[in-house]
């Protein structure tokens, strides 16, 4: 299996704090790899490593075969990032959104047309043409959102808490897109605090105080700790917490 | 048994420039309850609290708190209730103990007078006392925040969205709180987007589009269920949910962790569909009739609404 991110080692401490302590792992081409773990345990920060956005203390980490203390601008082109906190400009359009997004990542005018075209169809944005992005309900922001966020077909898509807030029938609308982008070979690298949500991952690893604790399928994973959930699992490991944000 | 009504709320309205946030909603909460309002963003939930809590006027309709009109009686309500914004809003630049001092004091009392309210909360961050609000971590704000809004003994307590965006343990232990509290006999009206914490609320009302779509203790919500629902299992489960989508006897299909959640039309036969299924590449298609969870009765009304 190809893989799309592969970190040795990685550690990252802010003065004596350890933020990220020793972090072993490979993301595969194509996979939903659910990065779970209790607030504070260190996703955030290994997430904006893994985006070029921060240096680590030490380790290996290669992103889409790019290196991340010396590549960061080839990542920045090679991956797709979204969250629930921001996503989109509030006070542009859809069609400037798209235009924008686009432009950053240099697409020709025909392409971003057609892309455009293509959201608005798929997405049923007809209505919404003139809105800001603001006046949209949550669910189609988001749905609009992940679009956006892989228009340049990139290698790896981050998506930090996606569906937060979402309705459950939006919510299961967006797990099919991430499905289907999969399935044309994008690795997704998702966070969520819905576990039901994990269950849909081909992996997950669930971090606690800096470290990955746990790293396997869903089903490898219950029958591992022997629970039928992965909310149980994930309650089993992060009460071991000693720590919080 | 007749209730002791805490909250009346009679046909609110509230509209935003575009948007309806609450489309005549009526509702009642009674005394010593935890009451939730469970429903996505966007579904009315912040703009009903900040109506109930008096800091916001409706355009139609009234509501009571403990007696009192939410406009008329702003005054009295706003000594009366305690609120917990969804947005961390205590002064970053006090600390820990200047932040509860000082909302004792809008509220013309001590810590000391009403420290067995908050006891069992505050003591988990009093060794912190001394450190600014706005260098606390998430849980130990939270901590801060409820402490504050129950330093002045309020008889309502309105928490919105108290859990948003926070993990499944501190979730848990949030709600281990408010069960004790609710032993103290305070009225507990909660927001959240979380369908499954439906069922830790005495009562809930699901809202969607700023209306109540079912109103119901959680097992009267789940009872209502008006379908049998099958829970199929398979290796393939998401490529499973796409087939079924396309099946004409197929209601409703829709993946729930580790399996598919599905309902049939009316007249049609789990036994032959399943036949069918396991013909078209899915031989380990296991189903079994299953309970509905709240999550499944929002989704319902929502495709009725």
């Amino acid at each position: 299996m190809k893989t799309a991110v592969t970190v040795k080692n990685l550690v990252k401490k802010f003065g004596s704090f350890v933020a990220n302590d020793n972090l072993n792992f490979e993301v595969y081409q194509g996979e939903i790899f659910g990065f779970l773990g209790a607030n504070g345990a260190g996703k955030t920060t290994a997430i904006k490593i893994l985006c070029g956005l921060s240096k680590p203390t030490s380790g290996e980490i290669t992103v889409a075969g790019f290196d991340v203390y010396k590549q960061t601008e080839e990542i920045k082109k090679n991956i797709g990032y979204m969250s629930q906190k921001f996503s989109l400009y509030d006070d542009l359009t859809i069609q400037e959104n798209i235009r924008f997004y686009g432009g950053i990542y240099g697409l020709s005018n025909a392409a971003i047309k057609t892309k455009t075209n293509q959201y608005m169809e798929a997405l049923d944005l007809h209505e919404y043409a003139k809105s800001r992005v603001s006046d949209l309900p949550l669910g189609i922001k988001q749905k609009l959102a992940f679009s956006v966020a892989v228009m340049h077909e990139p290698k790896i898509v981050f998506l930090d808490e996606p569906t937060s807030g979402v309705d459950p029938i939006t919510r299961r609308q967006f797990w099919d897109m991430i499905n289907a982008e999969a399935e044309k070979g994008t690795t997704v690298f998702v966070t969520t605090h819905y576990m039901d949500e994990a269950e849909y991952c081909h992996r997950i690893s669930i971090m606690v105080d800096g470290r990955m604790d746990a790293l396997d399928s869903p089903l490898n994973l219950k029958q591992q700790f022997k629970v039928d959930s992965i909310e149980k699992v994930f309650i089993q490991l992060a009460r071991k917490a000693t720590r919080s944000e | 048994m007749a209730m002791i009504k805490s909250i009346i709320i009679q046909n609110l309205s509230k509209t935003y420039p575009g948007v309806k946030a609450l489309d005549g909603l009526s509702c009642e909460i009674n005394s010593g309850e935890i009451f939730g309002f469970i429903g996505p963003d966007g579904a009315g939930k912040t703009t009903l609290f900040r109506i109930l809590t008096s800091l916001l006027i409706p355009d139609e309709g009234t509501a009571t708190v403990d007696g009192d009109d939410v406009v008329k009686d702003y005054k009295s309500i706003r000594a009366k209730v305690g609120y917990m914004p969804g947005k961390f809003s205590l002064y970053q630049d006090l600390t820990v103990e200047e932040n509860l001092k000082f909302f004792a004091g809008v509220f013309k009392t001590t810590i000391a007078e009403n420290y067995h309210l908050i006891e069992s909360i505050y003591k988990q961050i009093e060794p912190f006392k001394n450190r600014l609000a706005g260098k606390l971590s998430g849980g130990m704000k939270q901590k801060l925040a409820l402490s504050c809004a129950l330093i002045h003994k309020p008889v309502v307590l309105f928490l919105d969205e108290p859990t948003t965006g926070v993990d499944a343990v501190s979730r848990k232990e949030f709600w281990e709180m408010l069960h004790q509290l609710k032993s103290t006999g305070l009225t507990i009206v909660v927001s959240t987007p979380y369908m499954d914490e439906a069922a830790l609320c005495d009562r809930v009302a699901l809202l969607q589009n700023g209306k109540i779509l079912s109103i119901a203790s959680p097992q009267e919500v789940v009872a209502q269920f008006p379908h049998k629902l099958y829970g199929i299992k398979a290796k393939k489960l998401y490529a499973l949910n796409e087939l079924l989508k396309q099946e004409n006897q197929v209601h409703s299909t829709y993946l729930f962790g580790d399996n598919i959640h599905l309902v049939l039309q009316q007249n049609a036969s789990i036994e032959q569909l399943m036949g069918n299924i396991k013909e078209r590449n899915f031989d380990d298609v296991q189903w079994e009739i299953i309970s509905p969870g709240i999550e499944d009765c929002f989704m319902e009304l929502m495709r009725e609404a």
